[in-house]
């Protein structure tokens, strides 16, 4: 019977069951057509816990596709392997808990989602990397919404791709290194976004190795012991909008090409190892439009080639810019450079192929005659001081003396040891807006 | 303690009938104002302002404080001639001067300061606000030592113009040099001695920890930092300043007090 005969002459009951029966019989040609494709999804049954049936029960006797429910309490959950595509929904406070004895759960299967739950303490080991979520070789996880509090490691991806991680918080509160994981750490993952997160209190807050195509935006990883950011080896990366504040020692990012770093905030990571953004080994990257601000060193580039560094700020660190005689061809430009004690530094007055054009460098006491907003004269930013510390670095003491300013002065006017190849023919006036 | 007053009233509102306050207020005012104004950032015009704050206050302090005492030298000998005692009457013409010129730099720097500067300057302002004043109280007792000690003005003011250079340049070229010379050694203490020795360096490191403090945090400015930063540093440096006032001062009035005008 065609439907729109059907709406006109029967009652809204046999219309809806009829309905029903029609989209079955579609199904039933869809699943008949792709066997291999999983049809359970849309017979979906809810498997509860709770009533004697304990998380690992419900797990165990849920199908692939069914959803599991877990209500408000804490329910142990210690290694629970998850091999079959499962929606796993945690009602408003629902916990699992790992009785810091290993994993809490172990995924093997793709297309699991994972939504409101908080997972508490995953075991610390000095053997295993144990996680409240542990992913290996699957596609298509998608964690939302959830907390983590004390774990081990927090999420833990491998080799696998397409995963999502997002609203996330993950809170630990180990002391050192060697006894606290990572919040969420990728190894061969490809095309993972990790986004609106919260990080605090981990080793790394996100870590990445050997990962492709990842996209990191709107998280914010705090005061974790070691890198509020840390990745090696995973080209092609995003990293947008995110808040790495007072971590150990910064944000490191080593060994990768073509990675995009933008509108992110470095601040506030103090220390004589601490950076707001260390890049070591890192080529044809952008980094463009970050606020750097009050670490001990603002950007550090260490073997970094061909990267643009553009319209970022670097305000009020201890060194604005520490760059290595062995990187070469990166652009800084339009960046502003606001009261940092030492704007620009390297280690080396030989020949500079980096390029320092139009930024504004607070402490610039050049003029604009034709008034076209670039100063007239170039501006050298490596002070004699700077290179001085390098050599001798208790000198920091005669930081701001009248007397290292004499020399400075003196270095200006004939320059011996600053790099005169390291200047900004075209410094800007008024800061880059 | 009632002739003291009366003595400090007088040397203050003389040294302002005599227009020096009032420029040296001004003066202080400008550049402060220019420097919050035309820096774009407020941590640009605090830094400028340290500077301007550790090299001109001990200059004008000693020169000035020299200077006026050179010509009071009537006025003090002719309230000598009086019922007035030597202690006192020292001990008003060092608060005259030294409260004069430490309130216009106050009132010059504060105002500007507190119309621009913002939250997070707060206690950088402080610092600089107090170790102005205590660079103005250790140079006026500096200069009146050298002054009571010298009857012939040029020298005098020569010497002052010389002590002036010694703790605000060559000290630190000295402290340079032995870094420079001893650099095999471990000199972070020695660092830290030789500052203690300076007044002008005591105040250069009081504001650095304020306004550096993310350079400090680096490897060797840790241990700098975590001396001066510390109470018992805070407390040491306090006292080395403190010292810095009460020693001259206390020459100076036995100088003076001992003193065949």
């Amino acid at each position: 019977m065609p439907p729109h005969d059907m709406g006109r002459h029967c009652s809204s009951l046999e219309m809806m069951s009829a309905a029903a029966g029609q989209i079955l019989r579609l199904l039933l040609l869809f699943s008949i057509c792709f066997a291999c494709m999983r049809t359970s999804a849309v017979h979906a049954a809810e498997v509860r816990v709770g009533n004697g049936v304990d998380f690992a029960a419900a797990v165990a006797k849920a199908a692939a596709g069914d959803r599991i429910i877990v209500p408000n309490g804490v329910h142990t959950a210690i290694d629970v392997k998850i091999d079959k595509p499962l929606e796993i929904t945690g009602q408003a406070g629902a916990t699992l808990d790992g009785k810091g004895k290993s994993q809490i759960l172990i995924i093997s299967a793709g297309n699991v989602v994972i939504r409101g739950l908080t997972f508490i303490r995953s075991g610390m080991s000095y053997v295993s990397d144990n996680a409240a979520i542990k992913a290996t070789g699957i596609s298509d996880l998608k964690i939302e919404n959830c907390s983590f509090r004390d774990n081990f490691f927090g999420i833990y991806l491998a080799k696998s791709s397409n995963c999502i991680v997002r609203n996330c918080s993950f809170k630990a509160s180990g002391r050192l290194e060697s006894s606290s994981g990572n919040g969420i750490h990728q190894w061969y993952c490809r095309n993972s976004v990790i986004e609106n997160n919260t990080i605090a209190g981990h080793r790394d807050g996100i870590y990445l190795e050997f990962s492709r195509n990842a996209i990191i935006r709107g998280n914010k990883s705090l005061n974790n012991i070691r890198y509020g950011l840390h990745f090696m080896f995973s080209d092609s990366c995003a990293y947008r909008d995110n808040l790495f504040q007072e971590n150990g020692a910064g944000v490191a990012v080593m060994y990768s090409k073509f990675i995009t770093m933008t509108g992110n905030i470095f601040r506030q990571n103090w220390g004589p190892a601490a950076y707001g953004l260390l890049l070591k080994e890192i080529a044809d990257s952008h980094i463009e439009r970050n606020r750097i601000e009050g670490n001990t060193t603002g950007l550090y580039a260490d073997g970094c080639n061909r990267n643009t560094i553009h319209f970022n700020t670097f305000h009020r660190n201890g060194w604005g810019v520490k760059i290595y005689a062995n990187s070469s061809q990166n652009n800084f430009k339009d960046n502003n450079f606001l009261s940092n004690t030492f704007a620009v530094s390297t280690n080396s007055s030989s020949l500079q192929t980096n390029v320092f054009d139009a930024n504004y460098w607070s402490e610039y006491t050049g003029y604009d005659l034709n008034r076209d907003g670039f100063g007239d004269a170039a501006h050298h930013p490596v002070r004699l001081f700077t290179i001085l510390i390098e050599r001798q670095p208790t000198s920091l003491i005669l930081l701001r003396s009248l007397f290292i300013d004499l020399l400075d002065a003196a270095e200006r006017a004939l320059p011996v040891l600053t790099p005169q190849t390291l200047a900004d023919a075209h410094p800007r006036m008024k800061p880059k807006q | 303690m009632n002739a003291l007053w009366k003595v400090a009233r007088f040397t203050a509102t003389d040294i302002f009938r005599s227009k020096w306050l009032p420029v040296y207020t001004v003066f202080f005012f400008l550049i402060a104002e220019g420097l919050f104004r035309f820096s774009g950032d407020s941590g640009q015009a605090l830094v400028s302002l340290t500077n301007i704050t550790i090299l001109l206050i001990p200059a004008a302090s000693i020169i000035y404080g020299a200077l006026y005492f050179y010509g009071a030298r009537e006025f003090i000998e002719l309230l000598l001639a009086q019922p007035v005692g030597r202690k006192p009457l020292f001990t008003g013409l060092f608060s005259g001067i030294a409260g004069a010129l430490g309130g216009g730099f106050l009132i010059g720097t504060g105002l500007p300061c507190l119309l621009h500067g913002t939250a997070d300057d707060r206690i950088t302002i402080l610092a600089i606000l107090s170790i102005g004043v205590m660079l103005t109280l250790i140079f006026v007792a500096l200069a009146l030592l050298v002054a009571v000690r010298s009857d012939e003005k040029v020298r005098g003011v020569g010497i002052c113009l010389g002590l002036w250079l010694a703790f605000a340049i060559l000290y630190d070229g000295l402290i340079w040099l032995v870094l420079a010379l001893f650099a095999d050694y471990p000199l972070e203490r020695a660092a830290i001695v030789m500052t203690t020795l300076n007044p002008i360096d005591l105040g250069r490191v009081g504001i650095m920890l304020r306004l550096d403090i993310a350079a400090l945090m680096g490897y060797t400015g840790a241990v700098f930092e975590q001396f001066f930063g510390s109470r018992v540093g805070f407390t040491l440096t306090s006292g080395a300043m403190l010292a810095w006032i009460v020693a001259p001062f206390m020459l100076a009035l036995r100088s003076f007090s001992r003193k065949d005008f």
